[in-house]
């Protein structure tokens, strides 16, 4: 008996080991996964060039969601990418523009182009909050329903494109038939 | 190529550490003496292996190689150099590869210091800390390669180093942290390897000291540089949050504390040898369980890196192999331990125990507090988070029973101690610390406060009792400066150390329940009030970084109308990635800090900002140098080179005929 005490620490930590271990599998509710297969948020805000717009009229299709602002360094790595997709008709690209002045934002679409359908102008940075937005560039892959898929932080380039955007759309593709 | 060669370099220090791990061990089994002296040779090879490694993933840092996926996450072009090469640890897998350098380092200098020590003894040390070699580089090569390219398109820039990171603190605080965390591996080892041996004399107690003491300096060092970082960095004026990451290297830090006290007991009186081991296997299991927490995003925190289970999963297994194993062999091994000698109720060895339950039982709170929320969670499927009150709740009172022993603790004498003695050395001295515990903060106050009397009384009762034993130990002396002279190493360390466990508290103490703040809009000229200080705003200007554009204020600080500084807090928006982040202007003094953090632009030219003042804030830090210098001192102490060679000497005679055996 006197002995079987100092099987006590092992024990205890072999319990505690079994608790680790199933809590490694809970969700801890880290930002990416927060909206994930969630519909968007509902928004009605103003676009760049000054329609308004709201969940309604979202493309009725797979879109990509784009988070940009005209101070981004790292949007411009990925804007060819973004004219590409949108000059050969490929998937239609929404923008959203972050915390950015309406004027910068209209110079840096005629400057560098524009391959967005509309650019929602999200100058307080509200509506990022509302979609956890860490920052821009930032990328979200939404379905027809208007439900977030994918989410992609930071720049989105043709390896990414060809990696991981291709293989979601594909999948969403073969779901929905 | 460079990365290959760096991953390759990787894949030779694993193949060694695999070789450090079982061979000496075996050798150590078998009184094999070749297969022992491998040891240092192999220690060495995972050290250099280890550091080529390190040195190849700066370099892909330095010039920029974003096809390596970390640097591209954690790097970017318009970095300035001093970031680019820390950004290495700014993730996941550099900081895992340091974190093992580190080790490797701690190994190499196990291998360099222990000549004195036997043979068999040095070869079981090494092979364990080659066991967790072992477990760290698999861990990398498995689940999170440093080296990991891009292929077959790599990014033009990467996406820069986490704004709240560019900072000298970053610089600083992380390789600190990790150097304090990983030396309790050493004192693990030293702990195995006595298990192994069977041979649980206060001789490894005595081994390990000077490295438990070094271990606990530096970590004590990393601690408070990131209590410092976060304290001027995040710009809310907190100096401890009590947040998920932050707790294991505390616990830790209590754990190891308790350990080299008891260490201390079991080295000179050969008490608690069973308990001394299991602390030190608890120490280390702390500072992985710290690893485990950051890593596997089982708790979500500022400090988390990504979430990812199958890294969790695996540093898991590492727990379980290496703290599971050493608690086996505990469960195993300890019954045979017998301490050679008793003590009475009074005594130095009872104060020590007390001091190890009390150290023990806050650690065992925060970590119950740290873990509950995810264990509420397994159970009901319900979140709950536990904040400040609760530790605050159970922590302080904690300490301040602890403070109260540590004034009497070292005057106590082994074995026993009168009552009556006691009595009498401490009675003045508690007179004297209440009347200045009520009377200095009511001349700097002007009013009472019970929190300021606590924390003072109980500051100039750990002071006072310091020095009342520092008279008794040279009043016997032909001087007082022979005396100084004569006093060991180890008990200077001891001294400082526990004065720096008063400066903290005074700091601690004070800046918890005296801080003033006040947040405020102000246009260009106008001024606010805070205490006895105000500070007014003079404008902004634009600026523009490397990386970074923004804007500047410019706000100077009154004191009772006479200007004594200007302070330049800023706003800027990082580059790279668009993030805003602010950094606050502090203007340090010994007594008091004073700060101002820059909000958002509103109309007019108007800028929200908060203002604060912070009393005896610096002395938390100033505490915890004094400490990490007590337990370097200590670390120092010629003492335990002398009697480690004659210990060594009595181990070699009494193991005579196994070595005649290798010799033959």
């Amino acid at each position: 008996m006197n002995r079987l005490k100092f099987f006590a620490p092992v024990l205890f930590f072999v319990a505690l080991g079994g608790i680790l271990w199933r809590g490694l599998y809970l969700d801890s509710r880290t930002l990416p996964s927060m909206l994930i297969d969630k519909k968007m948020p509902e928004f009605a805000l103003g676009t760049v060039s000054g329609e308004e717009v709201t969940n309604k009229d979202l493309p009725g299709q797979i879109f990509l969601l784009n988070v940009w602002g005209s101070y981004c360094l790292p949007c411009l790595v990925e804007h060819p990418t973004f004219m590409r997709l949108s000059e050969e008709g490929e998937i239609p690209v929404v923008g959203i523009n972050y915390k950015d002045r309406n004027e910068l934002a209209k110079d840096w679409l005629s400057t560098n182009g524009n391959p967005f359908t509309y650019s929602i102008q999200d100058e307080d940075g509200r509506f990022g909050i509302d979609l956890g937005v860490y920052g821009a560039p930032e990328t979200y892959l939404v379905d027809s329903e208007g439900v977030i898929r994918y989410r992609h932080v930071s720049v989105l380039d043709e390896a990414v494109w060809q990696q991981e955007f291709l293989p979601a759309i594909a999948e969403l593709r073969a779901e929905s038939e | 190529m460079i990365p290959e060669l760096g991953q390759f370099s990787l894949i030779l220090a694993f193949s060694l550490s695999i070789l450090l791990g079982t061979v000496p061990i075996i050798g150590a089994e078998t009184n094999n003496f070749l297969w022992m002296s491998l040891a240092r040779p192999l220690s060495a090879g995972v050290f250099v292996f280890l550091a080529i490694a390190l040195v190849l993933l700066a370099y892909s840092f330095v010039t920029d190689d974003f096809s390596v996926q970390i640097v591209a996450a954690q790097s970017n072009s318009l970095l300035p150099m001093r970031y680019k090469l820390t950004a290495l640890w700014g993730g996941h897998e550099g900081s895992f590869l340091l974190w093992t350098f580190m080790l490797a380092g701690w190994m190499l200098a196990v291998s360099m210091y222990s000549k004195s020590m036997p043979t068999q003894f040095v070869a079981r040390v090494l092979g364990v800390l080659g066991i967790l070699c072992v477990c760290y580089i698999l861990f990398m090569l498995a689940t999170s390669n440093p080296f990991e390219r891009i292929t077959p398109l790599p990014p033009a820039d990467g996406s820069d180093l986490n704004t709240a990171l560019q900072d000298f603190g970053f610089i600083v605080h992380p390789p600190t942290l990790y150097m304090g965390y990983v030396g309790f591996s050493v004192v693990f080892a030293f702990a195995i390897a006595a298990l192994l041996s069977g041979r649980l004399d206060s001789a490894w107690a005595r081994w390990s000291r000077p490295w438990a003491n070094a271990a606990w300096a530096i970590l004590t060092i990393g601690i408070a540089l990131g209590s410092w970082w976060a304290y001027y960095e995040l710009g809310w004026g907190g100096w401890w949050a009590w947040d998920p990451v932050e707790n294991p290297p505390l616990i830790t830090w209590l754990l190891g504390t308790a350990l080299i006290h008891s260490l201390a007991v079991t080295e000179k009186r050969g008490v608690f040898k069973s308990w001394t081991v299991l602390l030190a296997i608890l120490a280390f299991a702390g500072s992985l369980l710290g690893t485990f927490i950051t890593r596997s995003g089982l708790l979500t925190s500022v400090h988390a890196f990504a979430s990812d289970p199958t890294r969790g999963v695996f540093i898991l297994g590492i727990l379980l192999l290496t703290v599971g194993g050493a608690l086996l062999l505990y469960a195993l091994r300890a019954p045979l331990m017998k301490s050679e000698l008793g003590f009475t109720l009074v005594s130095r060895e009872i104060f020590l125990l007390t001091n190890n339950v009390l150290l023990v039982v806050s650690a065992a709170s925060i970590f119950l507090g740290t873990l509950f929320p995810m264990v509420y969670q397994a159970l009901t499927d319900d979140l709950i988070s536990i904040g400040p009150p609760y530790f605050n709740a159970v922590f302080v009172p904690l300490m301040i029973i602890l403070m109260l022993f540590l004034g009497v603790g070292p005057m106590s004498r082994w074995k026993k101690t009168s009552t009556e003695y006691l009595v009498k050395q401490v009675s003045r001295v508690v007179v004297v610390s209440l009347m200045i515990g009520v009377v200095l903060p009511l001349i700097i106050l002007l009013e009472f406060s019970l929190a300021a009397t606590v924390c003072v009384a109980l500051a100039s009762w750990i002071v006072l009792t310091i020095g009342k034993d520092l008279t008794n130990k040279i009043a016997n002396k032909a001087s007082v400066w022979s005396g100084l002279y004569a006093l060991p190493l180890s008990y200077v360390g001891m001294m400082l150390a526990h004065t720096g466990i008063a400066v903290m508290l005074i700091g601690a103490g004070l800046t918890s329940y005296f801080s003033l703040e006040r947040s405020v809009l102000l246009g260009p000229g106008e001024k606010v009030e805070i205490g006895s200080y105000a500070y007014i705003f003079n404008g902004h200007e634009e600026i523009r970084g490397p990386n970074y554009v923004g804007n500047r204020a410019n706000i100077s600080v009154l004191k009772n109308g006479n200007e004594i500084e200007t302070l330049f807090p800023e706003r800027r928006i990082y580059l790279a990635t668009g993030t805003p982040s602010t950094e606050m202007a502090i203007d340090a003094g010994f007594l008091r800090d004073l700060f101002v953090t820059l909000g958002e632009q509103k109309e007019g030219g108007a800028w929200s900002m908060t203002v604060y003042v912070k009393p005896f804030i610096r002395w938390i830090w100033l505490g915890a140098i004094f400490m990490a210098l007590g337990g370097i001192i200590a670390a120092a102490d010629k003492r335990y080179r002398l009697l480690r060679r004659r210990e060594q000497e009595n181990y070699e005679k009494k193991k005579a005929p196994s070595d005649l055996q290798v010799a033959s």
